[in-house]
């Protein structure tokens, strides 16, 4: 009780007294130990020996005779270190062609003027209301009729122009005082000069909260490379683990399985642990995804 | 500039008009040029995978190839005709209905409990909405991966420590009336984080010192949560919504995984279908045509919610 009235020392007095919120608080902290249990789960499995048996599986009490069989299995059977590879190749080119494309998109809707600015502008929004993942089978055609299919350039190339990322380019831009690029144009600085040397230095923050939302989502993909890689050896992080769960599933090497899985998401959970100020605030921005 | 203009106006207007609305127009195009380079780049790829595409599904909606290898033949609508006669896609519809508000209304009710719990920022709530955010960050596939051993039969997780209250073990994700359900499960675990952030946002937004106002009358907490804090949060509740809906469409990595649509088409949804007739079946054509209605939906669905919020914007 101690311990709850000191969380809540911080309220406003008159509602102190009030129990109603710390039962809520009591079942949001119950319900975020619920929340865990899977990853918990599969911390104990992936060091748990094969010779505890079936039966011991599900026990969430680690086990005494820690092992790191289950590690070494599952790096043996599935082909993890070329999936990751893979899965940076794509984040990575996607995300610099993006930066290109929406730094320069984002400027011209910031800063210019044109004939036509608000059509081309709901043009962009379009891309919003259709979500790309919908459009699988089009571009899939598209792919393999531009010769990309089982290519990792195939998988990037529907993402390589992005709508969120340009409004959010937009927005950072506008926000800058035009004061600087005067001073810029006295100076004689070209336009490709004064977006990459004012610009793009004063918008760091945003880029980075766009790298974030770019790099997870893509990260987590996995309908589309499913659907336009064929050879295992170009297969994302996503689509080996589905194949190796598959695969460990038929013999019921449970902990080999909490071994992969944990591979997968290890590099996401520890980046996020590090910055995690910066992730949550670009998720909130990233609704609009 | 405004040195140059009184001299060009008499000689712009001599000219003859439609010289004029020409000049005028190259004159524009001319001043445009460097916006339309620099969007150049993007235009070029959403016009291949948004506009392309969607123009693509709209014809290949209205072909049909009677073997994978013969010509094409225009059908008209008799591939949506096909589709909507298809038992295996009406399932899938309706199972999405099921499947859409039975995640949205639970991930969205949880994720206003855990913003409102910890709304207040100290180390223990940061701890706590870490937790909580935590799944929205892993793979589906990989969440999935976790689940299946969660849901399995006899030795896994729910039934080693729950089923022993039951009196029949459920096959959890073989039986057809409760497959959807354990789906659903992991939809709303892996969610609930993502929509907490927005309410904690959203509660930011509610006025100090109306809150005051109403401690000091002396509003119990569900007084004020009915009458301050929900009317502020309207606007999130929204738009949360919409990416719930959204979401209810476009995440079925998970029903890849664990059931393949099965048992008997029970968890099978429209985005899965839709991949089924491409991958499996090699019917573009249907697969082109099930999208088609799906896009329509949608863009209905976020046209009306669009509409709704400029209409409180310029109501208020």
């Amino acid at each position: 009780m101690k311990l709850i009235d000191r969380l809540f020392k911080d309220a406003p007095l008159a509602t102190r007294g009030e129990i109603t919120p710390k039962l809520g608080f009591a079942l949001t902290v119950l319900l975020a130990i619920i929340w865990l249990i899977p990853f918990l789960w599969m911390g104990v499995a992936t060091l748990r020996p094969a010779s505890d048996g079936i039966n011991a599986m599900a026990e969430l009490m680690p086990s005494l005779k820690p092992t790191l069989d289950n590690v070494r299995d599952a790096w043996e059977i599935g082909d993890f270190p070329r999936y990751a590879l893979n899965t940076t190749i794509i984040c990575t080119g996607i995300l610099l062609v993006q930066f290109v494309t929406i730094t320069l998109a984002g400027f011209a809707f910031a800063r210019l003027e044109f004939a036509g600015k608000t059509l081309i502008f709901y043009l962009f929004l379009m891309q919003l209301m259709l979500v790309p993942v919908l459009l699988i089978v089009p571009n899939l055609s598209l792919v393999a009729q531009l010769g990309l299919y089982d290519t990792l350039t195939g998988v990037m190339m529907p993402f390589f122009a992005s709508a969120f990322g340009t409004f959010l380019m937009r927005q950072a831009f506008e926000a800058i005082p035009t004061e600087l690029e005067d001073a810029a144009l006295i100076d004689g600085a070209s336009l490709f000069q004064r977006i990459r040397h004012i610009y793009v230095p004063l918008s760091m923050p945003s880029f980075s909260a766009f790298a974030i939302i770019s790099v997870t989502s893509h990260w987590n993909d996995f309908l589309w490379p499913l659907m336009v890689i064929n050879s295992p050896d170009k297969r994302p992080l996503t689509v080996g683990l589905s194949v190796f769960t598959a695969t460990a599933e038929g013999t019921q090497a449970w902990g080999t399985i909490a071994a992969g899985t944990l591979m997968v998401i290890a590099p996401l959970l520890v980046t996020f642990l590090i910055f995690q100020k910066r992730f949550i605030s670009s998720f909130v921005t990233s609704g609009i995804k | 500039m405004s040195l140059a203009e009184p001299a060009a106006l008499p000689v712009a207007a001599s000219a003859p008009p439609r010289l004029l609305l020409l000049k005028r127009f190259s004159a524009r195009f001319k001043a445009s040029l460097p916006a339309y380079l620099l969007l150049l780049p993007s235009l070029i790829f959403l016009a291949l995978f948004t506009y392309g595409a969607m123009g693509r599904v709209i014809v290949d909606a209205l072909y049909q190839r009677a073997t994978p290898k013969a010509p094409v033949r225009f059908v008209g609508f008799e591939n949506i005709n096909a589709v909507l006669a298809d038992p295996a896609f009406t399932g899938a519809v309706v199972n999405n209905l099921v499947y859409a508000v039975g995640t949205a209304i639970p991930s969205i009710g949880l994720a206003l409990l855990f913003a409102l719990a910890l709304s207040r920022t100290n180390a223990v709530n940061s701890v706590l909405r870490a937790a909580l955010f935590l799944p929205v960050l892993i793979p589906m596939v990989a969440a999935s991966a976790l689940f299946l051993f969660i849901f399995l039969p006899n030795v896994g997780l729910l039934d080693y420590y729950i089923g022993r209250l039951l009196p029949v073990l459920p096959n959890w994700l073989g039986d057809y009336d409760i497959a959807l359900y354990a789906i659903m499960v992991i939809t709303i675990w892996k969610n609930a984080g993502y929509y907490m952030l927005f309410f904690l946002a959203g509660l930011q937004a509610v006025p100090e010192d109306v809150m005051e106002a109403a401690y000091l009358d002396g509003a119990g907490p569900w007084q004020r949560l009915r009458h301050i804090i929900l009317p502020e949060l309207k606007p999130t509740f929204l738009f949360v919504t919409v990416i719930a809906t959204l979401n209810a469409v476009t995440q079925v990595d998970h029903v890849f995984v664990m059931t393949k649509g099965g048992p008997s088409n029970a968890t099978n949804l429209v985005l899965f279908y839709i991949y089924q007739q491409a991958v499996e079946h090699y019917d573009i054509g249907k697969a082109s045509a099930a999208t088609l209605l799906t896009l329509a939906a949608l863009m209905g669905l976020t046209a009306l919610s669009f509409r709704t919020m400029a209409n409180r914007e310029g109501g208020s």
